[in-house]
């Protein structure tokens, strides 16, 4: 039976579920982001793909708020033993990248569409209100931040995803199995 | 003596030529009495408007010889706000007025015709776009006078119809939103 915390050797239900459904989410928005903008102006999509968008956006932003306070409540599995120096400072470099840049995405996507006072709806339920509005050039700039760096997320969860393959198939340890809420053995 | 009356005279005759030349204006952008709005059919249902929110420019107009005006204003394209951010960036975008490649638009006349009393027909070339062509804005005399504050003010109110692909825009809005609406509404303080 999976336990909810991690233990000091392996991730819980939570950290796993979560990073799986993030990795869903983010790929999702980056493919409908790029779709959207390119919609014609007569499309059926033209005006649900922007709200999906922004609502899966902010949904996102509150499980990731949640992520990072799970890290408080519940122990970081310790690297494998296997695992280099190099290895261990490379994973740790790439996973804060991983969420310095999801972050940077979030909140650079809530200021385009905040950027002339506008607050953003969630699935019609509730408004997120614009909290910082009228800033010089802000949807512009914004607007470039949101594009260039989510590609850069997206760089960086490939190259995650090759690491943690490369483990899996060629250093044939633990890494992935972990992730996929494996008991150790 | 004689100097101050010389004087006198000759200043006399300076401001007297000055009343029958025609009067230089500058576009009050500073107190903010100048609006270049545009307005676009929605889908044939409705009318959006926008408005640049950035621009300035000068016109000469005597009264005597209104066909002798002529008017000049630059614009900053990315100033336009129709009330609406993920819209205006759109805007901006290249998909309409490319504001990050052409960030002027100038409008520069090239004649004036009297249509009647106080309506003139402005030729001129206006920039939008990159692109350049020759427009008509149809234009009134609203009122002049001194103002309340020892200046002397002037005001014309214009309207001019651009088709959107003209001017390199390609965007397909739909069939009645071909066309936008362009009313140049200015008051110029007197130099």
């Amino acid at each position: 039976m999976m336990q909810w915390r991690n233990s000091s050797n392996q991730y819980g239900l939570v950290s796993v579920a979560v990073h799986w459904l993030v990795t869903l989410a983010v790929f999702a928005l980056f493919g409908l982001g790029l779709w959207m903008t390119d919609l014609s102006y007569y499309d059926e999509w033209y005006r649900t793909a922007p709200a999906l968008h922004k609502s899966i956006g902010v949904t996102l932003f509150a499980v990731m708020l949640l992520r990072v306070l799970w890290r408080l409540f519940t122990p970081t599995p310790a690297p494998l033993s296997s695992h280099t120096p190099a290895v261990r400072l490379l994973s740790r470099l790439g996973h804060a990248l991983l969420y310095i840049t999801i972050f940077t995405v979030m909140i650079s996507g809530y200021l385009i569409s905040t950027a002339e006072g506008r607050g953003v709806s969630v699935f019609g339920l509730f408004e997120i209100p614009a909290l910082i509005s009228g800033l010089p050039n802000q949807a512009d700039a914004t607007g470039a931040v949101h594009l260039y760096v989510a590609w850069g997320l997206i760089a960086l969860a490939v190259l995650h995803a090759v690491a943690a393959l490369k483990h899996h198939f060629f250093d044939r340890d633990a890494t992935l199995k972990r992730m996929l809420g494996c008991a150790p053995k | 003596m004689i100097k101050k009356t010389l004087a006198a005279l000759l200043l006399g005759s300076v401001l007297s030529s000055a009343a029958v030349q025609a009067a230089d204006y500058v576009i009050d952008q500073e107190g903010q009495h100048a609006f270049v709005n545009f307005k676009i059919s929605h889908l044939g249902y409705s009318w959006l408007y926008g408005t640049f929110k950035d621009f300035d420019g000068t016109f000469s107009y005597d009264e005597a010889q209104p066909e002798a005006s002529t008017v000049n204003v630059n614009l900053r394209t990315a100033s336009l706000d129709s009330n609406h951010a993920e819209r205006d960036k759109h805007l901006r975008s290249a998909d309409f007025l490319n504001t990050s490649k052409h960030p002027k638009a100038t409008f520069a006349s090239t004649a004036v015709v009297s249509t009647g009393a106080g309506t003139a027909d402005i030729t001129g070339d206006l920039t939008l776009n990159g692109v350049t062509k020759s427009i008509v804005i149809h234009a009134y005399f609203i009122g002049m006078g001194d103002d309340p504050w020892g200046g002397y003010r002037a005001g014309f109110e214009g309207k001019t119809t651009l088709q959107l692909s003209d001017f390199g825009i390609d965007a397909k809005l739909g069939p009645a939103s071909e066309s936008v609406e362009l009313t140049l509404a200015v008051e110029g303080v007197r130099q």
